[in-house]
């Protein structure tokens, strides 16, 4: 019935562009089509994770041993603070942001991205601002030393002398990519405020856009707090201001307020994405709705507004007055209850499902098992007590790697193997598949487990050489961690070969409902021969409703016969 | 069939509503919300004054000052906050020299325009004549640090919006083509308000809470 006029040159936009790999220069220009950037970042990502991963198989080796007899203790200290630095800033903000450019446009109906022009800057910040940092290590001095926290006073003294030094062009990094993230932000915020197509009410558009409209807007509350942390940081360095200066009046502990406003929130830019991914994956590979979609929808926002308020968890050793201990903590509990409640409804959404074991759905399952027991760790931070036993020690890193690789990494996965056929036209292969994630769910245990009971013994993080009495958890992590090394390999395998001649996919492999499966794989320049006018949600399994107005697009999902 | 009839309604406003989410539309909301997240520096700058002020480690002002000369800052904030008002007006020229599309009213805007940029000049230069007054350097402790960092900083947005607002009168001499919208005569408007506010909150702070 109503459909909006197709002018003539739209006809063109009908052509699927081709994919690769006849077409891959295409993914080297500078390019405006939100699924080429959304590529763009995700390749480029994953190359900063390789890098950082490779960081971390040196820092395993080290560990391997109780003395520091691999790497020096200052190349020790530079290695991890670069891990996590390009593993936060270069490897996760980026693919989920491309993950999210590629989707969220075909998600809503739209044609592109707000501003297509300033989508493509923020991409190119971003190898712009990794090669700054990556380049920290030709300079005297070496690259930043102080862990990606960059806490002062280390992170404020300058024993080189030279204004070009590691910290100085860490901070730059950073504020490059804070500047392209802000710039997404706006970008997201717009897109998903303004873009929507016709009949595509706010109860209607897919979980994963709600949790990737709640990450950006911390984005944008967030890093501004931490550009002026980061500002006072860098002039504290180079022109002798004092901030956080005790001998001048300042307060190192202010840095940490500012950095932690931004870093704990920052966990959930990360993780909201994912947990979006989760609730599309396992409809799909379970048939059955969304369970409480609208809850599951409304607890993303829920989460941005309490993260901004549990940032001083971090700081309970430090000189923390003890109200705030008690407040920060019952907010930190807090988060607890919406994050339930997601966990709550992915479990009753697979309950007597008819569930399809895929790569991605075992992937979006053993992201979950984790998650519920990072969570279970995080409760114990996040109790004072219990905090200033563990603080600093490897029960941290053991609990945020639970959540960094075993929820976030994992969910990417299932992302990216969900979403491949869509985005290439091709199937991976299901064998390497599933090699792939039971290498990396035994890797995880094996490396983040152990981790646990060496923090409870006492061993301290960010050392590089330990107390013989803890070796033997660190031999196991350390082989687990190697492991999960290789378990990288069938993964690069899996996509590079099936990108090139895996088997054709066809439009909506997995029969799934929402947009992005109308169209073609990979969907044409501008998304849609014609603007969808959605008339429902988008999670109609075994309900058989319509998702847009016009029926005969349907005949692509062929709903198997249930009850 | 009034189930139906209702979806069929909501659709047809969805239409609607979709036409009219035009491209200005679109960056006019993107800018506001860029503003705001903006604004955010601005805040956590403030805060941490509140804090380094109310919670000293050591001495607050340098050593030999007592606190800062307040009348020349006052005068320069009155001349800021009145160019509030007059780029508003230079907005109104354009807005009803579009509207009623006689040539005559474009003047109106180019004087206004031209008038805010003198008034913003104005003010960085006074900012100019009382930093090479100021009996300290940026070296010189807490307050130092604080002062120049968010008087420089502010300036810096001034001096952003003052190149805007010379795009905009170079644009009406140059191009005077508005088929799209005068999107960015809006957004310079709107950045000159923001740049306004934030100084009357530092003002309050760093002159008149001594
Ligand atoms: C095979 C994979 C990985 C291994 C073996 C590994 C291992 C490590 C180790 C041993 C540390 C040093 C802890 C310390 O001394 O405090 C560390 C720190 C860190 N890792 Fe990983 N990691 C891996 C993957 C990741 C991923 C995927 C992320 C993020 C997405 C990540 C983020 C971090 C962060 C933020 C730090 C803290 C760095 C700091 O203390 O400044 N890691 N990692
Ligand atoms: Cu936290």
């Amino acid at each position: 019935m109503t459909n909006i006029s197709i002018s003539p040159d739209e006809i063109t936009r009908g052509q699927p562009y081709p994919g690769a790999p006849d077409n891959w220069k295409r993914f080297f220009t500078f390019s405006t089509d939100h699924k080429v950037i959304g590529i763009q970042y995700i390749v480029t990502a994953f190359f900063f994770f390789l890098v950082g991963g490779a960081m971390a198989m040196v820092i395993r080796s080290e560990l391997l041993t109780p003395e520091a007899d691999l790497v020096d203790r200052t190349v020790y200290n530079a290695l991890f603070t670069l891990h996590g630095s390009l593993m936060i800033f270069f490897w996760t903000f980026p693919v989920l942001v491309g993950l999210a450019n590629y989707l969220v446009p075909l998600m809503i109906g739209a044609r592109d991205m707000a501003f297509p022009r300033l989508n493509a800057i923020s991409f190119w910040m971003i190898p712009v601002a990794a090669t700054l940092m990556l380049a920290s290590f030709l300079v005297p001095g070496g690259p930043a030393q102080s862990g990606w926290w960059s806490y002062p006073p280390q992170s404020i003294q300058n024993p080189t002398g030279n204004i070009i030094n590691g910290q100085v062009l860490w901070i730059l990094s950073v504020a490059i990519n804070g500047v392209s993230s802000i710039m997404g932000g706006v970008n997201f915020v717009t897109t998903i405020f303004r873009m929507r197509a016709p009949g595509m009410t706010w109860f209607r558009m897919p979980a994963f856009c709600w949790a990737v409209l709640a990450a950006q807007l911390i984005q944008l509350y967030g890093l501004p707090a931490l550009t002026g942390g980061a500002i006072m940081l860098l002039l504290d360095i180079t022109i002798g201001t004092s901030f956080f200066r005790p001998e001048n009046g300042g307060n190192p502990v202010v840095y940490q307020h500012f950095f932690w406003f931004y870093s704990h929130p920052a966990v959930y830019v990360m993780v909201l994405p994912v947990f979006g991914m989760f609730s599309e994956v396992l409809p799909v590979h379970a048939r059955k709705p969304l369970f409480g979609y609208r809850v599951i929808a409304v607890s993303s926002v829920v989460i941005t507004v309490i993260s901004g308020c549990v940032w001083v968890h971090h700081m309970f050793a430090s000189a923390t007055p003890p109200w705030m201990r008690m407040f920060f903590m019952v907010t930190t509990m807090l988060v607890a209850v919406p994050s339930g409640i997601k966990v709550f409804g992915w479990v009753a959404t697979i309950w007597g499902g008819k569930i399809r074991f895929t790569t991605p759905m075992l992937f979006a399952l053993g992201g979950i098992s984790n998650w519920v027991f990072a969570g279970i760790t995080g409760i114990f931070l996040g109790s004072v007590p219990i905090d200033l036993h563990v603080h600093n020690t490897y029960f941290v890193v053991g609990h945020f790697h639970y959540v960094l690789y075993g929820t976030i990494v994992m969910g990417i996965y299932a992302g990216i193997y969900h979403w491949f056929p869509k985005m290439t036209g091709r199937m991976y292969y299901e064998g390497l598949g599933k090699l792939h994630f039971a290498l990396t769910y035994i890797g995880v245990q094996a490396i983040f487990l152990p981790m646990h009971p060496l923090g409870l013994q006492g061993m301290p993080r960010r050392v590089a050489s330990y107390d013989p009495e803890f070796i033997y958890w660190n031999v196991i992590a350390s082989l687990g961690g190697f492991l999960l090394g290789v378990s990288v390999l069938p993964f690069i395998l899996n996509i590079v070969s099936s990108w090139i001649r895996g088997p054709k996919a066809g439009n909506n492999p997995w029969r799934a409902y929402g947009l992005e499966w109308l169209t073609t794989s990979p969907p044409p320049v501008e998304n849609f021969e014609e603007i969808p006018v959605v008339v429902s949600g988008p999670y109609g399994y075994g309900k058989n409703q319509p998702l847009v107005a016009n029926q005969a697009r349907l005949g692509t999902i062929e709903e198997p016969a249930t009850s | 069939m009034t189930a139906e009839r209702a979806i069929a309604q909501d659709i047809e406003s969805e239409v609607r509503h979709a036409q009219e989410h035009d491209e200005a539309g679109n960056s006019k909301f993107g800018f506001i919300v860029f503003l705001l997240s903006e604004s955010v520096i601005f805040i956590s700058f403030f805060v941490g004054y509140a804090i380094f002020k109310t919670t000293p480690v050591g001495e607050w002002y340098p050593p030999g000052v007592t606190g800062i000369e307040t009348k020349e800052p006052l005068f320069n904030t009155l001349i800021l906050v009145s160019s509030s008002f007059v780029i508003y007006v230079a907005e109104r020229y354009l807005h009803d020299y579009l509207e009623v599309k006689k040539n005559g009213k474009l003047w109106g805007f180019r004087l206004f325009m031209l008038l805010t940029m003198l008034m913003g000049g104005y003010f960085l230069y006074g900012q100019m004549v009382e930093w090479s007054g100021l009996p300290f350097t940026v070296q010189s402790g807490i307050f130092a640090s604080m002062f120049y960092t968010l008087t420089g900083f502010h300036g810096l947005h001034v001096l952003t919006g003052i190149i805007m607002q010379t795009t905009m009168l170079r644009r009406s001499f140059v191009s005077g083509n508005y088929d799209n919208g005068y999107f960015g005569v809006e957004a310079t408007s709107l950045f000159w308000h923001f740049v306004d506010v934030i100084w009357i909150v530092l003002y309050i702070l760093i002159y008149v809470w001594q």
